[in-house]
């Protein structure tokens, strides 16, 4: 008897159907299918590795110990992560608000910009405290940031200017902006940059309490991090938290219910805009004053902007996730460099990434394997 | 208006079709109907909404296929797969969206998705044939203009030379006057009487008595997927007789109605004119007034400015005349917030796209006329708990089927996402509600379930606007009922008992029509038949 319905089974076979889901799935079951997407995307691309004549195993090896193998390198992928986890927030609150600011690279180099202009100018004598020498430096990034943000949101509300459009040209007129101050008023004898700034300037390294711990000699980790780590609290308590962001993640999700609701939608494009902005201004700031310690364009506009467009993503716009992703990220592009400066880092990056965004299928469809006579 | 060709009932059939039977999730939308078309006339196809005639003609034009029954084209039984069989066979349909590329030329537009030319355009060639086919059937329209700077009269133009260039016979047109304005009416009306008087044939879709009298040769008229009358001649057919046809007569359920109590007027629409998306007058000098503790009506066919009132009131679309009065206080152009602030509560009609927000939870869609205060936030700050509370009580309250209120509400079923808005918007304890088409697309059950809260706010002193197509809804609850028509009050109507009765159906089917009730009055109307 069993036999025979096992025989029948065999005969008739077994479709895959694809159906939406109607339901919210566990907790646990983002991340599981996050993870089994990370692991496919390693697979891929370790036998891309063994096309190109590499140990995939040995090359995963060499990747991990370069970004996590100990606290020095570990370091380096935070300094690395840093500017991406600011500039991944700046994005995400504006994402969540369906406003699509590409320009957190433009946003991020202004914010650089206003905080060396405070050393710079100079607007405060080195004999200031150094608290408030940096909080002075902070507060500026995050105000050229804003108005950078402020720009095509208030042309985004009142003219419906396309904000993909005017974000991404004001990149340019920054990097433009930038490089006017350090090829002729500020730069250092010719060169295209601006003078080292004083220590009054730099954002402390962990490095610098080597004499209390002594483990912490030579690490760069520095208080940006810190400033990241705090910030995406505040936003993940702004967004989920207030009545702001009940406004946002409303607006976000259905402008005409947010409007029904009685919400002023043009002036919370223009705010939000503005926080993303000081966001990414901030960013600015912390690599500046905590990386670079100077003014110049190479090292700023790195492309963190559009890595933090790809964070922000994967973290499904949420600080907290956010900051995790960052790291990895960090660890990526740092580790990506121990194998070959470019190509099949970034081939990996780009299969782990697509692997990320394609596994969303998943979380939103259910796959069942139904027997063929099954069908009704 | 007089007809300039005599009917022709001895014509051959153009089309016949023959128990045409179509189903949709939850509805049977044409039950055995039967059509005729004869050659060389204008059919009119009467019906309200969701009677059923969109969906004939589409199975006519391809675009559906029918699950049961025939369809033959002069007498030869035909099969469609697609537009283009039916357009083989010289069938073609205007629908009330035109098809369009706006910024290619008129000729680009016609020729798109032919054979002819194969590669190279050569569109002066083109323009002169596609001139030549305008000039006939008297069709004025520049085959070099781009879409874009056409008028709509003009578009419409442009899809029947469309049609006409691919050789049609028969012409299906789905309410062509809704968007047109009445200057351009009488022009279409010239070029439909033009096209049959050189052996074309038209189906006219509407629900518009005049001009279904004004320009048809025959008339078929369907309610709720059943055809009630088929090819009566236009000429002989009163009106009041085509309005019973069409609206029907039979209240299917009865709600237990106490006495009402009204009391002062607590809101007040005075002489508003306003515009719809397109920026075409949709309301033009409309008034009414609510009282505490009574269920007013808004009676008529879809798009003769009910959703635009409701905007109005509702503070979502600006009104250019006119004022409207929330006890006592002027709410004209106000922003929403101050209505909401007022004490309004806003069912509005589109429950997914603007009543609510599909991917947050119950508990977020149901603080969102409230999360300004307290308990929900506090100093800014949301307070979840409370928040959450809420929302268990009204789920409770309200009996909506939900696992859990932190479910996005994309999940819920039309029913239930009805009574999370419902809910929201009652436990504001509003002293006046607009609801516009509240219990459209649930099921029995459901719709039961919002006419008794709506009846519930009536009896606890709450002054209900009710807008609806359903003319039994309106019946079953209101106390008073007004007739919208082009923007225009038709008059209003007291429904007094439980049981209204025919000939008060038969006057606001009129109403609706476009017959203010002074008229009917006047012409002695009401009495049976």
């Amino acid at each position: 008897m069993a036999e025979s319905t096992s025989l029948q089974k065999k005969r008739s076979g077994y479709k895959i159907r694809v159906e939406p889901r109607l339901d919210v799935p566990p907790a646990w079951y983002p991340l599981l299918v996050s993870l089994g997407a990370i692991v496919f995307a390693l697979f891929l691309g370790g036998i891309l590795i063994s096309f190109a004549g590499g140990d995939p195993i040995r090359s995963y090896q060499h990747i991990a110990k370069a970004s996590f193998g100990d606290i020095g390198v570990l370091s380096d992928t935070i300094v690395k992560a840093t500017p991406i986890l600011l500039v991944a927030l700046a994005c995400s609150v504006a994402f969540r608000m369906k406003l699509w600011n590409i320009g957190a690279e433009g946003q991020f180099i202004m914010g650089a910009f206003g905080a060396s202009a405070i050393v710079l100018a100079p607007v405060l004598s080195e004999e200031t405290p150094r608290w408030l020498y940096l909080t002075v430096m902070a507060l500026a990034g995050m105000g050229m940031g804003a108005i950078w943000g402020f720009i095509p949101g208030y042309l985004k509300a009142k003219l419906n200017v396309n904000e993909i459009i005017s974000t991404l040209m004001l990149n340019y007129i920054a990097v433009a902006w930038v490089n006017f101050w350090i090829f002729g008023v500020w730069s250092e004898g010719g060169f295209q940059m601006s003078p080292k700034f004083p220590n009054v300037a730099w954002l402390p390294r962990l490095a610098e309490y080597a004499k209390e711990i002594p483990i912490f000699r030579g690490l760069t980790t520095h208080a940006g991090l810190l400033i990241g780590i705090v910030a995406a609290i505040i936003l993940w308590l702004i967004v989920y938290r207030s009545r702001w962001g009940y406004e946002i993640r409303l607006i976000g999700d259905n402008a005409q219910a947010a409007k029904y609701a009685g919400i002023n939608i043009t002036s919370n494009i223009i705010y939000v805009m503005m926080l993303s902005g000081a966001l990414a201004g901030l960013g600015g700031m912390s690599e500046v004053s905590g990386v670079v310690h100077r003014l110049q364009t190479a090292p700023i506009a790195a492309g963190y902007g559009f890595t933090g467009i790809i964070v922000a993503w994967l973290a499904k716009l949420n600080p907290l996730v956010i900051v995790v992703v960052s790291v990895l990220f960090g660890a990526l592009i740092l580790a990506g460099r121990e194998i070959q400066p470019s190509g099949v880092p970034k081939m990996i990056q780009g299969i782990i990434l697509v692997s990320l965004i394609a596994s969303d299928f998943l979380l939103r469809y259910r796959v069942r394997i139904v027997r063929a006579d099954a069908e009704e | 208006m007089t007809q300039t060709i005599p009917p022709t009932p001895d014509a051959p059939f153009a089309v016949e079709m023959r128990g045409i039977v179509k189903r949709f999730p939850g509805v049977l939308a044409n039950d055995h109907v039967d059509f005729e078309l004869r050659a060389g006339e204008i059919h009119a196809l009467l019906g309200e909404n969701g009677a059923g005639k969109s969906t004939l003609m589409n199975v006519l034009a391809g675009l559906y296929r029918q699950e049961a029954g025939i369809i033959k084209v002069k007498g030869k039984p035909v099969e469609f797969h697609s537009p283009r069989d039916a357009i083989k066979s010289g069938i073609g349909m205007i629908h009330q969206h035109f098809m369009l590329v706006p910024s290619q030329t008129v000729t680009e537009n016609v020729l798109l998705g032919l054979d002819d030319p194969r590669f190279f355009m050569r569109l002066p060639e083109y323009d002169a044939k596609v001139a030549a086919v305008g000039e006939r059937f008297g069709l004025k329209v520049d085959p070099r203009a781009k879409i874009w700077q056409l008028s709509v009269g003009e578009q419409q133009r442009v899809e029947l030379l469309k049609m006409l260039y691919r050789g049609a016979n028969v012409l299906i047109m789905d309410e062509p006057t809704a968007v047109l304005a009445p200057t351009e009416i009488e022009g279409l009306f010239d070029i439909l009487r033009s096209m049959v008087a050189q052996g074309k044939s038209v189906i006219f879709i509407s629900h518009k008595l005049q001009e279904v009298t004004a320009i048809a040769d025959r008339v078929s008229v369907l309610r709720r997927g059943v055809a009630t009358a088929t090819s009566v001649p236009s000429r002989g057919a009163t009106r009041q007789e085509l309005a019973r046809l069409m609206v029907g007569r039979d209240v299917v359920f009865a709600l237990e109605k106490k006495p009402g109590n009204p009391g002062k007027i607590v809101l007040e629409v005075k002489d508003i004119h306003a515009d719809n998306d397109k920026g075409l007058p949709a309301l033009r000098g409309f008034s009414l007034n609510v009282r505490a503790g009574e269920i007013v009506g808004v009676a008529g066919v879809a798009g003769n400015g009910q959703s635009e009132l409701s905007q109005v009131i509702a503070s979502m679309r600006k009104c250019k005349q006119g004022q409207v009065i929330l006890n006592s206080e002027s709410l004209t152009n106000h922003n929403t917030l101050f209505g909401i602030q007022h004490g309004m509560a806003y069912v509005p009609e589109d429950r997914n796209h603007v009543g609510s927000a599909p991917n947050l939870s119950v508990t977020d869609n149901v603080i969102m006329k409230k999360y300004r205060q307290p308990p929900i936030s506090h100093a800014g700050m949301l307070d979840m708990s409370a928040a959450e509370k809420l929302a268990r009580e009204l789920k409770q309250a309200y009996d909506i089927i939900v696992p859990n209120v932190s479910t996005p509400v994309r999940l819920l079923s039309g029913g239930n996402l009805q009574r999370v808005i419902l809910a929201r918007e009652i436990s504001g304890l509003p002293n006046f509600m607009v609801a516009v088409q509240p219990t459209r697309g649930l099921d029995v059950g459901a719709i039961e379930g919002v006419h008794r809260l709506l009846m519930a706010q009536r009896e606890s002193g709450a002054g209900v606007l009710l807008i609806s197509e359903e003319l039994e809804e309106l019946l079953s609850l209101s106390d008073r009922v007004y007739v919208i028509y082009e923007g225009k009050s038709m008059g209003e109507v007291k429904v007094g008992g439980v049981e209204p009765d025919e000939s008060l159906i038969e006057t606001i089917g009129l109403m609706m029509t476009g017959t203010p009730l002074d008229q009917i009055q006047k012409e002695g109307v009401g009495a049976n038949g």
